[in-house]
């Protein structure tokens, strides 16, 4: 039982760093990025090829990741994404499916497509006894790093210039725009380190779930709940939602029979439901506030 | 319009008829469309297996393009209803036994279509609730619950199986559906198609569908001139998963089988694309997007059998930056120009 919450929590927590950035992009620009998994899916694959080609220690991998897939982001976004911003939803959609698209094949043609085996380092393999409950050693660190990123972000948010500024981006973009506050720089900045971090967490959880170039497509499902569960006014409903869907899943693998292939749907059930279940009333989102306008 | 509105006399009236008549107007292209769509079946017989999934696909193409290019609904899950009546088909056809009221094709075609647009009409309520984003997130989760319910409900669907043993009976009680002749099942599911394609052309340019198209343009002005917003997307919702469900009870009955890929994500993004693809909001962009879908894939597939997705997504962000309006929007350009006049958009 405490195994299972751990877990949980764990995978909660990844499901975090994977998807904070999306949040914040979506109620900064209310723009539907649905590749935001693709970031993610490269980081993880940086991180793979770091170790495999090069003998690095994941801990080496994670910074390059995290780099990399920033300017990847940034790039795209100064190239692409910036003509979309104005487009209709539908337009965003397509033009973010057909990049998931792109990424799922291209990743397919360079990596092939069976899964990616990632070595956790020595010194974090196996388990320790904790009070009589074993505990996996990679998760602890996992869970640990992602609390402090967490506290960081947090703090970065509410204390910094940059935090406030970006605050009030995503309460009223107009209005910060007529302050003088540069929306379109804030945003490209966030933009990147939004990718960054997915690919971090792409990256951090290569050895926990299973990588493969389907990635994008199986967890822009599971970004997309995050993100109805707990708004996009906050990063406090964004995290607490991934908690909640991190243990609910894990919960959910452990009590119910798995039919071989259809894993991932595994307690979906539940999972949709209750996300159908707060869409239709509390539209902004489980924690998140209305929004003033 | 404003001019017809501003004079609600008998004369404001008759234009008004006549604005609509002009509208309804069959033109050229179209009869020669659906001859060619017709004349397929006779001159590449052999070849209607593949027909048949054209036009099954470019029914489902324009059920959301009612969705979509109409009410203006972002749906990321208009395959949950497609899902939906391949099942209620099949499971019919397969109670029936391949005899009698229950494995009667246009029995199935009926109840598919009830089925789903009773379901489509309740949840479009929670369709209709959010914004676009919510929408989308709505549409995703209810067609991940029918997935999650067909794969639980192993005892009824066959589970990752399939649905075993679904006979159609003969089509009208007249020719029986033939392996060794394709053509059958295309030109049944095209005469089908070729039905719901009337309908839904009555339909969009009757005054309901030209206060859809009002609503699109501006939900809020819309309702100021005494339109009922909801009601008329209730509707059009409605209407498009009927449509699906009929588009995947064919499909159940020509390939006399069923399974959970009916319900996958990539078949509600696939059909998004196609319509995409074709052009929102001109039913024919449906039809001409499925085949052109359905075409690039057997190409690409045969050249790179294992990276198709690649060039399929480099189509669609290229279409999206530099295309507006997809394929119908370059034809009808070309239709104007040739014509020498604007074809009514």
């Amino acid at each position: 039982m405490l195994t299972v919450l751990f877990d949980g929590i764990a995978y909660g927590m990844l499901l975090f760093v994977l998807a904070v950035g999306l949040s914040v992009t979506l109620g900064l620009m209310n723009f539907i990025n649905l590749a935001h998994g693709a970031f993610a899916m490269a980081g993880g694959y940086i991180a793979v090829v770091m170790m495999q080609r090069f003998g690095l220690s994941l801990f080496w991998g994670l910074p390059v990741a995290f780099l990399v897939t920033a300017a990847l982001g940034a790039f795209l976004e100064r190239t692409l994404y910036v003509r979309l911003y104005d487009k209709p939803h539908l337009e965003q959609v397509m033009f973010t499916i057909g990049l998931v698209f792109m990424s799922v094949a291209g990743v397919d043609y360079f990596m092939g497509a069976s899964p990616q085996i990632v070595d956790v380092p020595q010194s974090l393999d196996g388990n320790i006894d904790f009070g009589g409950v074993s505990l996996n050693k990679y998760r602890l660190f996992v869970i640990a790093f992602c609390a402090v990123l967490t506290l960081a972000l947090q703090l970065g948010l509410s204390k910094t210039r940059f935090g406030s500024r970006l605050r009030a981006a995503v309460d009223d973009s107009r209005v910060a725009r007529g302050l003088g506050i540069n929306v379109t720089t804030i945003f490209a900045l966030t933009f990147a380190f939004g990718s960054g971090l997915a690919g971090l967490g792409g990256a951090l959880g290569a050895a926990i779930f299973s990588l493969d170039p389907q990635f994008p497509l199986k967890f822009m499902i599971y970004f997309l709940v995050v993100i109805a569960v707990g708004g996009t006014t906050t990063i406090t409903g964004p995290f607490f939602a991934s908690i909640l869907l991190g243990v609910a899943d894990v919960a959910g693998k452990y009590y119910t029979p798995t039919i071989a292939g259809h894993q991932i749907q595994i307690g979906g059930f539940v999972i949709y439901t209750i996300m159908v279940l707060v869409l239709i009333f509390r539209p902004q989102g489980l924690f998140g506030r209305a929004p003033g306008k | 319009m404003i001019d017809t509105a501003l004079h609600a006399t008998t004369g404001g009236e008759s234009r008004a008829m006549a604005w609509f008549a002009e509208r309804a107007k069959w033109r050229w292209p179209e009869f020669a469309l659906w001859i060619a769509a017709f004349a397929l079946a006779f001159v590449f017989p052999s070849r209607s297996a593949l027909f048949n999934e054209v036009a099954i696909l470019a029914l489902f193409a324009l059920s959301l393009d009612i969705v979509l290019g109409y009410a203006g609904i972002v749906s990321l899950g208009h395959g949950a209803f497609f899902g939906l009546g391949a099942y209620v088909a099949g499971l019919l056809a397969k109670a029936g036994g391949g005899a009698g009221l229950y494995s009667d094709p246009t029995f199935g075609l009926l109840v598919a279509a009830a089925v789903c647009g009773f379901v489509g009409y309740l949840t479009s309520f929670l369709v209709l609730r959010g914004a676009d984003l919510t929408r989308l997130m709505v549409t995703l989760g209810v067609a991940l619950i029918f997935a999650e319910l067909a794969n639980r409900m192993a005892w009824l669907t066959g589970g990752a199986d399939g649905l075993q043993g679904v006979l159609p009976g003969k089509i009208l009680g007249l020719v029986e559906f033939n392996f060794m002749h394709p053509e059958y099942a295309y030109l049944y599911s095209l005469s089908v198609l070729f039905i719901l394609f009337i309908v839904a052309r009555k339909v969009i340019n009757s005054p309901f569908g030209v206060s859809l198209r009002a609503i699109k343009g501006n939900a809020l002005r819309a309702g100021a001139i005494g339109i009922n917003v909801n009601r008329r997307l209730n509707g059009a919702y409605t209407m498009g998963a009927a449509y699906a469900g009929v588009a995947g009870a064919l499909l159940a009955q020509t390939t006399a089988f069923v399974s959970l890929d009916v319900l996958e994500f990539h078949r509600s993004a696939d059909v998004m694309l196609i319509v995409i693809f074709g052009g929102v909001g001109t039913l024919y962009g449906a039809i001409v997007g499925a085949a052109a879908f359905k075409m690039l894939y057997d190409l690409l597939a045969a050249a790179t059998p294992q990276y198709w997705q690649f060039w399929l997504g480099l189509i669609l962000v290229l279409l999206v930056l530099f295309v507006r309006g997809g394929i119908m929007g370059l034809v009808s350009g070309l239709y104007a120009r040739m014509t020498g006049k604007g074809e009514t958009p």
